[in-house]
């Protein structure tokens, strides 16, 4: 986080420095009343037997016991599970090949960035209809090749339980790559010139500068990609809705569908609040790792 | 657009050696791939449905028709309304306004109140605040129902506003407090000089010193909120479904015969408004989100 440029401020007087609470309250509520509070509430009631209404009549770890019993959660990790992995490589490899090269002193660079970048304007909602329409057996992909000629070809991801996290994962990918390759690419921009030069001057070939030497250098902006990829992945949910609404069957539930269906469909309160604690526990798995790489060598954050 | 990207002209140098026929044939087939949903969306909401039925979702219209957007926009389904999208168009125009507008202010005071005036403990609730926007929407979301409850905004446009303004904190709050870090210090210091306070100083310095950044925070706000789906299905009622929610339950419903030209005329037309911030606003879009994403 970005320090103030000057040195210190002299400590201010309470009333002095009045103005600059009162504005500060809603960070304050916001910080303190729903990120801290709701937390800790849904955390301590996903203990209790809570169905229709939140009670705290508490059953230890019951909950947690059912949750990790149940098939429909056990798909849906593992959906996540493959969703997260291939998502945080492909987004990564390809938002560092678009970004390298365009890099590459390309002409019209603003068109091919305008053009790649868009998707992530969309809502995640277009995005799956849209995927949707595109992967359609009858009229999409599938039907296109066997009009070619080829007419045993079957792409039907999105009505194959087998694949179907992999249809969803192309609409995911082409939404949020985008965003990675810029990112990427304005690390790449921060790059001195002179150690393309001195690359140059060695006689080293240009794959293998940016393996050996640009990569290495561009940590903290992967670190970065990264963290961003993780975070918007545990949260995956309207592209399922959107997309397949967890079907064919449950075959391509997540997680967090799974909070909201127990939480608002089936009243089962107390469930759904174990979910989301699962879910924040991986979060917190992934975060800490990443806090310890960026402030763990630095006395303050 | 893609067709303007041949490599032609004086360039110095190699210009069409293997290397740069590479490149730029790569690139081309890139975003045409990425380019393709937005095609077969224009595509497809252009046809007739006997057209739909005999070709694939490539091909273009043979005979355009507007019928499509029309039904989409004034005819839809939804439950029992029948007034088409144009509905959840006007919900999210009422919610879009206050929440923007609301977040915006409240962020850029807090924000302001950060970077220049900091108190004991500002830091401890800024960190809080940070680390609350990696934590999954799905741990608050039935405390906040209660809340809004107890309020009386449950169900209502006020409800989701809130819920938008407090979402949107996190984020904002950073890039406004990384924004008026970065103004000298000597003017705010002047300012103090003269007997300029805390109000004074942020509406007659600071703000009108960082409209760009009002700007960025608006695209990034409007963009975001447009395309909420989350909160609206959650905090809302049928009957005041933002737009993002009307469109799925119009495509993704069950019954009728499916009209894969009016789901696209839909989905375009959902799909318009962030696109239109996106294609109008340019680099201050990509400033926003990577404001947004570097620290974030």
């Amino acid at each position: 986080m970005a320090t103030s440029p000057g040195t210190s401020k002299r400590p201010m007087r309470l009333l002095r420095n009045l103005n600059a609470k009162i504005a500060s309250i809603p960070m304050v509520a916001t910080a303190l009343v729903i990120f801290v509070g709701c937390t800790l509430w849904t955390v301590v009631y996903s203990f209790t037997d809570s169905k229709l209404l939140p009670r705290l009549n508490f059953v230890g770890f019951d909950q947690y016991d059912r949750l990790w019993g149940t098939r429909r959660w056990l798909v849906s990790i593992e959906n996540l599970a493959w969703y997260g992995v291939c998502s945080l490589i492909l987004t990564l490899v390809i938002g560092f090949t678009l970004a390298a090269l365009l890099d590459r002193k390309v002409r019209f660079e603003n068109t091919f960035r305008t053009i790649l970048l868009y998707p992530f304007a969309l809502s995640f909602i277009v995005t799956g209809l849209v995927w949707q329409w595109i992967l359609n057996p009858d009229f999409g992909v599938q039907q296109v090749v066997r009009d070619w000629g080829w007419t045993s070809f079957t792409f039907d991801p999105l009505y194959n339980p087998d694949i179907v996290i992999f249809g969803i994962l192309i609409a995911g990918i082409w939404q949020g790559s985008g965003l990675i390759m810029v990112i990427m690419l304005a690390g790449l921009r921060g790059i001195d010139e002179d150690i393309w030069k001195a690359a140059r001057v060695d006689g080293i070939p240009t794959w293998k500068t940016y393996v050996v030497v640009i990569i290495p250098m561009m940590r903290p902006v992967f670190v970065t990609a990264l963290v961003l990829i993780a975070s918007g992945i545990v949260k995956v949910y309207d592209l399922v809705v959107a997309q397949t609404s967890g079907g064919p069957g449950i075959a391509s539930e997540v997680p967090a569908k799974y909070v909201y269906d127990k939480m608002f469909a089936s009243q089962n309160l107390a469930q759904g609040f174990a979910a989301s604690t699962m879910m924040l526990v991986s979060v917190i798995i992934i975060l800490i790792p990443w806090a310890y790489l960026e402030f763990g060598g630095k006395k303050r954050g | 657009m893609v067709d303007a990207s041949q490599p032609r002209g004086p360039k110095p140098r190699k210009r069409l050696s293997r290397g740069n026929i590479m490149l730029y044939g790569t690139l081309i087939v890139v975003a045409m791939y990425y380019a393709l949903p937005l095609y077969v969306m224009i595509v497809t909401s252009l046809k007739g449905m006997p057209e739909i039925r005999m070709g694939n979702v490539f091909s273009p219209p043979v005979e355009i028709t507007f019928q499509p957007w029309v039904k989409a926009w004034s005819e839809a389904c939804t439950g029992i309304n029948c007034d088409g999208l144009s509905r959840g168009f006007w919900n999210s125009v009422q919610i879009l306004v206050p929440s923007v507008f609301l977040s915006i202010i409240i962020a850029s005071i807090n924000g302001y109140a950060l970077a220049n005036w900091r108190f004991k403990g500002a830091d401890v609730f800024f960190t809080i605040l940070i680390l609350g926007a990696f934590i999954p929407y799905q741990v608050m979301l039935y405390p906040i129902v209660i809340i809004l409850r107890e309020m009386g905004l449950y169900g209502s446009l006020w409800g989701l506003v809130l819920v938008h303004t407090v979402f949107g904190m996190p984020i904002l709050t950073l890039l406004f407090r990384n924004y008026f870090t970065a103004i000298p210090e000597e003017l705010f210091k002047a300012a103090r000089v003269d007997g300029a306070g805390f109000w004074g100083i942020y509406f007659r310095i600071m703000l009108p010193m960082s409209l760009p950044i009002f700007v960025v925070a608006m695209i990034l706000q409007v963009t975001g909120i447009w395309n909420d789906f989350l909160f609206g299905v959650i905090y809302t009622r049928p009957e005041i479904y933002p737009m993002t929610v009307q469109l799925n339950n119009i495509v993704n419903s069950v019954q009728g015969v499916k009209e894969y030209n009016v789901n696209m005329a839909a989905t375009l037309l959902t799909g318009l408004v962030p696109l239109t911030i996106y294609f109008v606003s340019g680099k201050l879009f990509v400033r926003g989100i990577a404001a947004g994403a570097v620290k974030g």
